[in-house]
């Protein structure tokens, strides 16, 4: 009787629909499908990009060509063909626009509907919003306030027209084109993304953050975001994203690049929500990520923070290269997996400085038939004296019919350097839910309550505006998996 | 009556531990329940309050004029039904603030009333915790995460007061308590007390008696009540142990 | 056939010698085969042939170079020399009240002169494998090659394929064999050998074995030895198995053990490397019946350029099951240490408790440490928890004990050999935990030898050990 009631628990638990799963119907601007150089010139034409913009992507082009497709993570998708995708999509009447009563009303709403309505936005909070639709970057509110202190914060496009000497100067310098298959796949067909720039000594007095949507269907995404802080500046960056509910999978592949000079700091956090597919597995967005900061500078300090609740598909490690001396790195993140959802995600960190410093905390949930693998690589360079990690990995499984599983890879070359990793394998406790439930909490609503509470260390991480959305998002993942 | 549990026959796995047990409890008297260790006291409880595993395979236990076997924990528990565990267990990083804003709002869903304000909650809680003297920091932590012997038990308590159930099922709440906990949580249950609720008071010992004064006291053997009678019972259990009754009950 | 010709000095790699003497060879190589060894020989080789030796490429051989070994140039004799006198006579293990039955190979071949198989007076079976073969079909039908089961490495593989000599033991059913057995292993050639050797260790229904597995050298002449132990633990059964390897800094050690449990059944492992140019030691453990448990132990102290990479591998597939893992290292000098650990959990494998732990401590920052421990993970109720842990003494510690008056390098030592005590408390034959005890000490003060024959000689430079083999005479 106990593990029937358990089976129906799991069977509602699992059970959570996708709640962002609408389309906007916005006139689009597609590419043909297929990848060929031709494609590349054309979306280099479209985006009116300079000649070594077109050279750039002509050459990860090429150099794509030659690799294949990554096999070792714990992810089991049929292969794509890289021929049947859109590679740009834009939506049709490009915004030239100066105050947001010129964006399409639909666009408007679609934000709205994501709990992000960029009026809100603007009153409500201190955040500057970067909005990218498919591929193109919409709207940036804020920007005179930023300009005021001289920090740029603009669509990668804009970037490439008006500040190209800081673009050519640090493109690729972190995640270079020959990186990975994606990374390289991005670096020819990226359409839009972000652009931010903290000049010396320059705290940002906003959050800035970038909304990620695909809308059209059988596009791929692939953006690219760039963030540079000069010596002493500090920002707070934050990445949203949603994507509409559909029966084919979606592509996305971008690139985040991050370089953190002398003592400045990075915060980069992410609420990753692509439609996950519904609940045979059918559909959802293919999602392989390359995220990467450098600590360039002495003291600096870059800090990744994501909850991972969408993607049929997750391949992701955002990475620290701590290169500068009494740099430091942080990875902390949530990932939840529900129904035939696969996520192989984690971090590297990689150890050149002395003295450097980094901590990972990854918490994986896995529900349904999903898989959640942590994987990740701490690596202590020679030179890097009086290093630390500390690194904990646990895993909280919902039901006997998922997966968690975690891969470490500790390569340590300094011996007055100190690595330390743990994990933990658990379920929630038949003794948690009663007592929750003899407190009137529905099994439900007890296990988002647990759930939450497990997840909290993450959670914590993330700002404020962040952590309320990313609590919802993953008491409605689970939604259903237990009842 | 509030509670009237008739010929109730409890199994775990199969294997029967309350074997046709009767109990009537009306509003404004507590009860004690006495018992030798495996007698079926925790058992009982566990079978009020719904919880999974402890089948019901015959009898009936009434509540409020509706027969809830069957019916899930927190529904029971949204119907007044509160049980102060023998071992509260850990919720990791789930604030007790948090915990019990969601429990009183699930009580208030349940009654089709709006979830209780922010504020409000905080004023509530302020309240409830002066009367079992719980500590200040006690609500920030997450659920009785690191939280003595003594804590746990005043945190049950607290939440009872939070609450306000119209039946409660104190399981063995004196067990690990020194006597100033114990006093204390006993004062708690006494402000508590009142013409419209019912208390169920599992214990070993009489101690607890001397500060939580019963109107009732039954004593559980092998899945029975084998000796019903008033607060004096206690004190020959006190004195005689239990094991008169036993001869007794062979007789 | 003289032996000349067996002999082939090669001029190819290793990969394609073997398959050359395979091919040639077949007939001889199988000649005590039954029908069904043959089929499993053939099978193994098919894959081999096709897959050949792991390289630098393969994923789990990332981290050991193991192409230098296999484009190195070896000799692989394919039939026994003659041995003229009884190594039993000749060479003694020394540890004191330590009473063992030993088995001797010497360069991969059984060698023994009360006969090639024996029973002993409690009913233990002890021998060579290519005599156990015929005289025990039916086991070797049930057992031999099972236990490997689908791992496909080209180690494993062309070790069956091509394997001709091992050891045989099999502990019949309610059987508790008092005195230890001891398997020693010794090289000793002129040549650089490769030696297979294969061994099928069965132990019945509620029975008792504590095996030591010796692994020496007894020169500097370098070497290529590719071992592979099956171990059936039938229900109820107690294993216990130490293995010891001090071999020369130029020899390498290919170590596969399988090791599949049934119900009820316990196996110790205690796996201690002081010695060697490079060791892999493969351990998987297969829990198949429930209420199984595996404590697998392990402690390297490796200097120089030494290698040392350890894969464990524990696979939970019934419920119930319990594991519990712990590997400690220290590494000096250029030595480089490899650990995977490999906790697997079965769909359905519920209440699976297993735990993992690496510790390794780095005295120079010459030395590598790649550790990885990975847990997989597919049922709910199970308890998994794995740590690592790369550090260096503890330098709080250390200037507390130096406080105390004790010299920087007596400090040093002892915090070391705290550190190793863990796993050396873990022996549960007294006189051996008394011996590696020791060993481990001189280890750590850098007077334990390569030189020297045998692990458990170490501690007696005065009294000499001679392996008086006429080789030219072999």
């Amino acid at each position: 009787m106990s593990e029937n009631t358990d089976n129906n628990i799991l069977e509602e638990v699992t059970s959570g629909e996708y709640k962002f799963g609408f389309f906007t119907d916005i006139e689009t601007d597609l590419a043909p499908r297929g990848l060929t150089e031709d494609t590349i010139r054309f979306i280099s034409a479209k985006k009116e990009e300079p000649e070594w913009m077109l050279e750039f992507r002509l050459k990860a082009f090429r150099h794509w060509l030659t690799l294949k497709v990554p096999e070792w993570a714990h992810l089991h998708y049929p292969e794509i063909d890289y021929q049947d995708i859109h590679y740009y999509a834009a939506p049709k009447k490009r915004p030239q626009l100066n105050s947001l009563d010129e964006v399409d009303p639909e666009l408007l709403d679609t934000f709205k509907r994501l709990g992000i309505s960029l009026d809100e936005q603007k009153r409500l909070s201190n955040v500057a919003v970067d909005a990218v639709i498919d591929s193109v970057s919409v709207k940036t509110t804020f920007q005179s306030t930023l300009a005021k202190k001289g920090i740029i914060f603009c669509s990668f496009s804009d970037a490439v027209k008006n500040h190209p000497e800081l673009v050519k100067k640090y493109m690729g310098t972190v995640v270079p084109y020959t990186d990975n298959y994606y990374a390289a796949l991005n670096s020819a067909v990226f359409s839009d993304g972000s652009f931010c720039y903290i000049p010396k000594g320059v705290r940002s007095p906003l959050e800035l953050s970038t909304y990620f949507r695909i809308n059209a269907a059988n596009t791929g995404q692939f953006e690219r975001t760039l963030i540079v802080a000069e010596e002493g500046g500090y920002v707070s960056y934050l990445e949203g994203c949603t994507a509409p509910q559909r029966d084919e999978n979606q592509l996305h592949a971008a690139i985040v690049e991050i370089i953190a000079m002398d003592d400045a700091e990075v915060k980069y956090s992410t609420v990753q929500n692509w439609y996950p597919g519904d609940k045979e597995g059918k559909g959802g967005v293919y999602n392989f990520v390359t995220k990467r900061g450098l600590c360039k500078g002495q003291r600096s300090k870059i800090s990744w923070t994501q909850v991972e609740t969408g993607s049929a598909i997750t391949w992701k490690y955002p990475s620290c290269v701590l290169l500068g001396d009494h740099a430091i790195g942080e990875f902390y993140s949530v990932a939840v997996t529900n129904h035939f959802q696969q996520a192989d995600t984690g971090t590297k960190m990689i150890h050149i400085g002395k003295n450097t410093r980094s901590t990972i905390i990854s918490k994986g949930i896995s529900a349904g038939k999903s898989n959640n693998s942590y994987r990740g690589l701490v690596k202590i360079m020679p030179g890097a004296t009086n290093s630390r990690n500390f690194s904990q990995c646990d895993s909280l499984l919902l039901g006997s019919r998922c997966g968690a599983h975690t891969f470490p890879f500790i390569d340590t070359r300094n011996h007055s350097s100190i690595v330390e990793h743990e994990a933990t394998t658990s379920k929630i406790s038949e003794d948690q839910l009663f007592y929750c439930n003899q407190r009137g909490i529905d099994t439900e609503k007890a296990i988002g309550l647990i759930v939450n509470g497990y997840a909290k260390e993450v959670l914590n991480k993330l700002p404020m505006e962040f952590a309320v959305e990313a609590q919802k998002l993953l008491a409605i993942t689970l939604e259903g998996s237990v009842g | 009556m509030l509670l009237n549990i008739k010929d109730l026959t409890v199994a775990i796995n199969g294997k029967e531990i309350i074997k046709g047990l009767n109990l009537q409890v009306n509003k404004g008297e507590v009860h004690a329940i006495m018992g030798p260790n495996g007698s079926g006291k925790s058992t009982l409880a566990a079978a009020i309050t719904g919880r999974d595993g402890y089948e019901v395979t015959k009898g009936e236990i009434w509540y409020k004029g509706q027969n809830i076997v069957g019916l899930e924990a927190d529904e029971r528990a949204n119907m007044g039904i509160f049980l102060s565990f023998q071992y509260p267990v850990e919720i990791p990083g789930v604030s007790m603030t948090n915990f019990m804003r969601t429990a009183l709002n699930a009580q208030r869903e349940y009654r089709g009333q709006p979830n209780i304000p922010a504020g409000e909650f905080l004023k509530l809680m302020e309240e409830k915790k002066k009367m079992v003297d719980i500590h200040a920091k006690l609500t920030k932590r997450s659920v009785n995460e690191g939280f003595s012997g003594g804590e746990k038990k005043k945190n049950e308590i607290f939440q009872m007061a939070l609450l306000e159930p119209t039946l409660a099922i104190l399981d063995e709440t004196d067990s690990g308590l020194d006597i100033d906990a114990l006093r204390t949580v006993a004062k708690g249950v006494n402000e508590l007390r009142s013409s419209e609720n019912g208390f169920v008071v599992i214990t070993h010992y009489q101690r607890l008696l001397e500060y939580i004064v019963p109107d009732y006291v039954h004593v559980l053997s092998d899945g029975k009540i084998v000796k019903s009678g008033t607060k004096n019972l206690a004190l020959d259990l006190e004195e005689k142990g239990y094991e008169w009754l036993k001869e007794e009950a062979a007789v | 056939m003289s032996m000349e010709k067996d002999t082939l000095q090669q001029t190819q790699t290793l990969d394609e010698m073997l398959i050359g003497q395979y091919r040639q060879y077949k007939e001889l190589i199988s000649e005590n085969d039954t029908p069904h060894l043959r089929q499993i020989r053939e099978n193994a080789f098919q894959v081999f042939e096709k897959e050949g030796f792991p390289h630098s490429g393969t994923e789990m051989w990332r981290h050991t170079d193991v192409d230098a070994l296999t484009e190195d140039d070896y000799v692989h004799e394919l039939k026994a020399p003659v041995v003229t006198e009884n190594i039993e006579d000749i060479f003694q293990c020394d540890v004191h009240d330590f009473d063992t039955e030993t088995i001797s190979m010497l360069n991969g071949w059984y060698t023994s002169k009360t006969g090639d198989l024996k029973t002993m007076p409690d009913g233990v079976v002890v021998g060579s494998i290519s005599a156990a073969m015929k005289a025990y079909p039916e086991l070797f039908e049930k057992h031999y090659g099972k236990i490997t089961g689908s791992e496909s490495n080209g180690f494993v593989q062309i070790n069956t394929a091509m394997m001709q000599d091992g050891v045989f033991i099999w502990v019949p059913d309610g059987v508790k064999v008092t005195k230890t057995l001891q398997i020693i292993k010794i090289i000793n050639r002129k040549e650089q050998l490769f030696v297979q050797s294969r061994n099928l260790i069965i132990l019945g229904k509620n029975s008792e074995l504590s095996l030591m597995h010796c692994d020496d050298s007894v020169d500097h002449q370098a070497s290529l030895v590719n071992t592979v132990t099956e171990f059936f633990v039938d229900e109820n059964a107690h294993l216990e198995l130490y293995k010891l390897q001090n071999l020369n800094d130029n020899s390498a050690l290919i170590n596969s053990t399988f090791i599949k449990q049934m119900a009820n059944s316990t196996i110790k492992t205690n796996t201690l490397t002081f010695n060697c140019g490079l060791i892999r030691n493969s351990i998987h453990v297969k829990l198949d019946g429930q209420g199984a448990h595996a404590d697998v132990l392990g402690l390297y102290l490796m200097d120089k350029e030494q290698h040392i990479d350890n894969q464990i591998r524990i696979d939970h597939n019934v419920p119930n099951c319990t594991s519990n893992e712990l590997f400690k290292g220290i590494l000096d000098d250029e030595a480089s240490g490899v650990f995977n650990g490999y906790i697997y959990v079965a769909r359905d494998a519920q209440q699976t408790n297993a735990y993992q732990n690496n510790n390794n401590i780095m005295l120079k920052s010459t030395a590598t440490i790649n550790t990885m421990p990975f847990l997989e993970i597919y049922a709910d109720d199970v308890k998994c928890s794995h740590g690592a842990t790369v550090g260096q003494l503890d330098q709080e510690a250390m200037f507390y004990i130096r406080s105390r008056g004790i010299s920087a390098d007596n400090a040093r030592m002892l915090l070391l050999y705290a550190f190793a005590a863990d796993i050396i408390n873990e022996i549960s034959i007294e006189p051996l935990r008394q011996r590696i005890d020791d060993m481990v000490k001189k280890r750590l003060r850098g007077e334990l030898s390569v030189c020297e024959k045998c692990v458990l000689h170490c501690g007696t430079p005065d009294k000499e050990y001679h392996f008086d083999i006429d080789l030219s005479q072999i």
